[in-house]
């Protein structure tokens, strides 16, 4: 059994205008020691997956309306939030995307390892402190010792980025979240938190959801890949299937709308964009939520009349479209 | 006011940009510089682009603020069409603004909430005095239609759009004035893939058709490469390499620049798992550089 299974999540969220499906209908396993990117762009509903996973929906407006979430055999969306809160830092952790708020600026870095520490763990004032230092090395801070009684403030992005990674780690968990680590950074800085994500992986045998944009950042560092579209996943792969075959229409795009940064594609190669944008999730369209932008369907298709199912084209590899690549390719023949 | 002939649209030399440190109360004394900008040369030839690429705080901006003047520089020169800017008065420079303008990343906070999309276009026209109101009417009609905006919205306000629509908004902006040179700073960071895929196309097909010059300012190295014909790497407010936007990519000479472009991860997961490789092993050398 994996460590995480997600199994057709829904969560809505009511608004004046009505309802809004950001997610509607996800499915997907981690396994530990494994990193599953999400990937999709803004609004496709890839942070909102990870906010219901963590218990950390704002509830109003938003609700999980079906579907189940279960972590280790307990299926969390039936869990009390006294329960939850007890796993959330200690066996399921997060790291968010910016590194400048979400740390408390009036609170010392050593305040806030050391939080987590005597709250999930029990230590000791001293004991907790003795571990932040080793946390702090362990995600490479030098002079951590030093540093325990710093501000934020006195930190850069990438030191602090290190240590919410630090915060994240500092229980063991089995489970990392993390939405969009490295996207505040410059990139050398994010070469360097990507390395130390990978290490640590490897080390504690953590498994790790990584939540990203962009597909650099999943080539490098994820096992398997969930392409999110609208709220849905369109199409779910190893990673090194996703990028040799890409099947999903959307997905094809999306790698052929990037600007390349070797070989072939410099100036005079014209960029493949996407027309239009994502549709409006108060009121997506009624069958596949891509057929208005797709460019292999047809108006009157039978994919703009009927939602296609995400089916499994080979084993491993899942797409939810009328017309993925490889059965174009047949009938083109 | 013609160029001469050797003279390259936009000539920079030495330019520095020094910001004061202050220290101490009541009696404040400058203790120190913040070099910014410090000591870069750089030309553009018309109907070029060179792109400019930096990590965040290399000075990139604020080369971009000082070549316009909107941040006068503390040191070199600047000339534009053989006119030095940096000793022009304000009357002047309005006068040369006409030829130079701006495309600013946000396109969520650079263009007034307040103002409709044909009062944002048309105003540029209407501070310099270029036209009647129903020519500028027109002009902004046509301005939209250029830059792929649907012109029957001019009466609607910026927050009614995506960021896409805004930045095309943004750009029609821009053009109003018919400029040679338009300085682009990170006109899509802000924008989803497949949205600045759309913007890039659309600045190459005006450069095209209007042979625009561009200042292309931004942080992602393959964006830059889809754009530029030169390419200038900034570290720490110098340029630490600049060159034919080919010979930069694939036979880049500073350890910086090296350093720079392995870090970025492509998609592709075979060939990022050797760079990821020699990413480290030149991390390892420059670490033991020091």
């Amino acid at each position: 059994m994996a460590l995480l299974e997600v199994s057709d999540l829904r969560t809505y969220f009511s608004t004046r205008e009505g309802e809004v499906r950001a997610v509607d209908g996800v499915s997907f396993e981690v396994e530990s020691g494994k990193t599953l990117s999400i990937v999709g762009e803004s609004g496709c509903g890839k942070s909102v997956t990870a906010l219901s996973i963590m218990g950390l929906i704002p509830k109003p407006p938003a609700r999980i309306v079906s579907g189940s979430i279960v972590f280790e055999g307990r299926d969390l969306t039936q869990l009390r939030d006294r329960e939850l809160e007890n796993l959330r830092g200690h066996e399921i952790a997060m790291i968010f995307q910016d590194p400048m708020t979400s740390l408390n600026p009036t609170l010392t870095i050593g305040t806030q390892i050391t939080e987590t520490l005597r709250r999930h763990l029990g230590m000791s004032k001293g004991e907790a402190s003795r571990r932040a230092v080793e946390l702090l090395e362990e995600v490479r801070i030098p002079r951590a010792k030093n540093r325990l009684d710093d501000y934020p403030h006195r930190y850069s992005g990438g030191m602090r980025q290190r240590v919410m990674i630090a915060i994240a780690l500092s229980c063991n968990p089995k489970l990392l979240i993390a939405d969009e680590p490295t996207t505040a950074l410059d990139v050398t800085v994010q070469a360097g938190i990507l390395d130390l994500l990978e290490e640590l992986r490897e080390e504690h045998q953590t498994a790790v959801i990584l939540i990203t944009h962009d597909m650099g950042v999943v080539a490098e560092a994820a096992d398997d890949v969930v392409v999110m579209y609208a709220g849905q996943v369109v199409e779910q792969a190893s990673t090194v299937e996703l990028f040799d075959n890409p099947e999903h229409p959307y997905t094809e795009a999306l790698l052929g709308a990037l600007p390349s940064l070797e070989g072939e594609g410099g100036r005079d190669a014209r960029l493949a964009s996407i027309p239009g944008r994502p549709p409006d999730l108060l009121d997506p369209p009624p069958a596949c939520r891509f057929a208005p932008r797709c460019p292999h369907a047809n108006l009157g298709d039978y994919c703009t009349v009927e939602p296609p199912e995400l089916r499994e084209l080979r084993p491993g590899h899942w797409v939810r479209s009328a017309h993925p690549t490889s059965e174009r390719a047949a009938v083109a023949v | 006011m013609s160029t001469n002939g050797n003279e390259p649209l936009l000539a920079v030399d030495g330019l520095e940009k020094y910001f004061p440190v202050r220290s101490g109360f009541l009696f404040e004394r400058t203790v120190d510089h913040v070099k910014a900008v410090d000591g870069i040369d750089f030309a553009v030839e018309e109907g070029t682009t060179l792109g400019l690429v930096g990590e965040s705080g290399s000075g990139k901006s604020t080369t971009g603020y000082c070549v316009l003047q909107l941040m006068r520089p503390t040191g070199g020169s600047v000339r534009f069409e053989g006119q030095e800017l940096t000793t022009m008065k304000r009357e002047e420079l309005r006068r040369m603004r006409r030829q130079m303008q701006i495309v600013f990343q946000d396109p969520y906070s650079s263009l007034n909430p307040r103002m409709t999309v044909g009062d944002i276009v048309s105003e540029p026209m209407e501070v310099h005095g270029i036209g009647t109101r129903r020519s500028r009417r027109e002009s902004v009609r046509r301005l939209l239609d250029v830059v792929g905006f649907d012109p029957t919205f001019t009466n609607r306000y910026p927050h009614e759009f995506s960021g896409g629509q805004r930045q095309r908004i943004g750009i029609a902006r821009a053009l109003a004035l018919n400029p040679k040179l338009i300085v682009c700073d990170e006109p899509v960071s802000a924008l989803d893939v497949s949205i600045q895929a759309q913007i890039l196309n659309l600045l190459r097909d005006l450069q095209r058709d209007f042979g625009l010059t561009y200042l292309f300012i931004a942080h992602d190295l393959a964006v830059v490469r889809a754009m530029s014909d030169t390419i200038a790497v900034m570290n720490q407010g110098k340029i630490v390499e600049v060159g034919p936007a080919e010979q930069i990519y694939n036979s880049p000479q500073n350890e910086y620049t090296k350093a720079l472009l392995t870090a970025v991860p492509v998609a592709d997961p075979r060939r990022q798992r050797e760079r990821k490789a020699e990413r480290r092993r030149l991390k390892h050398a420059l670490s033991e550089g020091f």
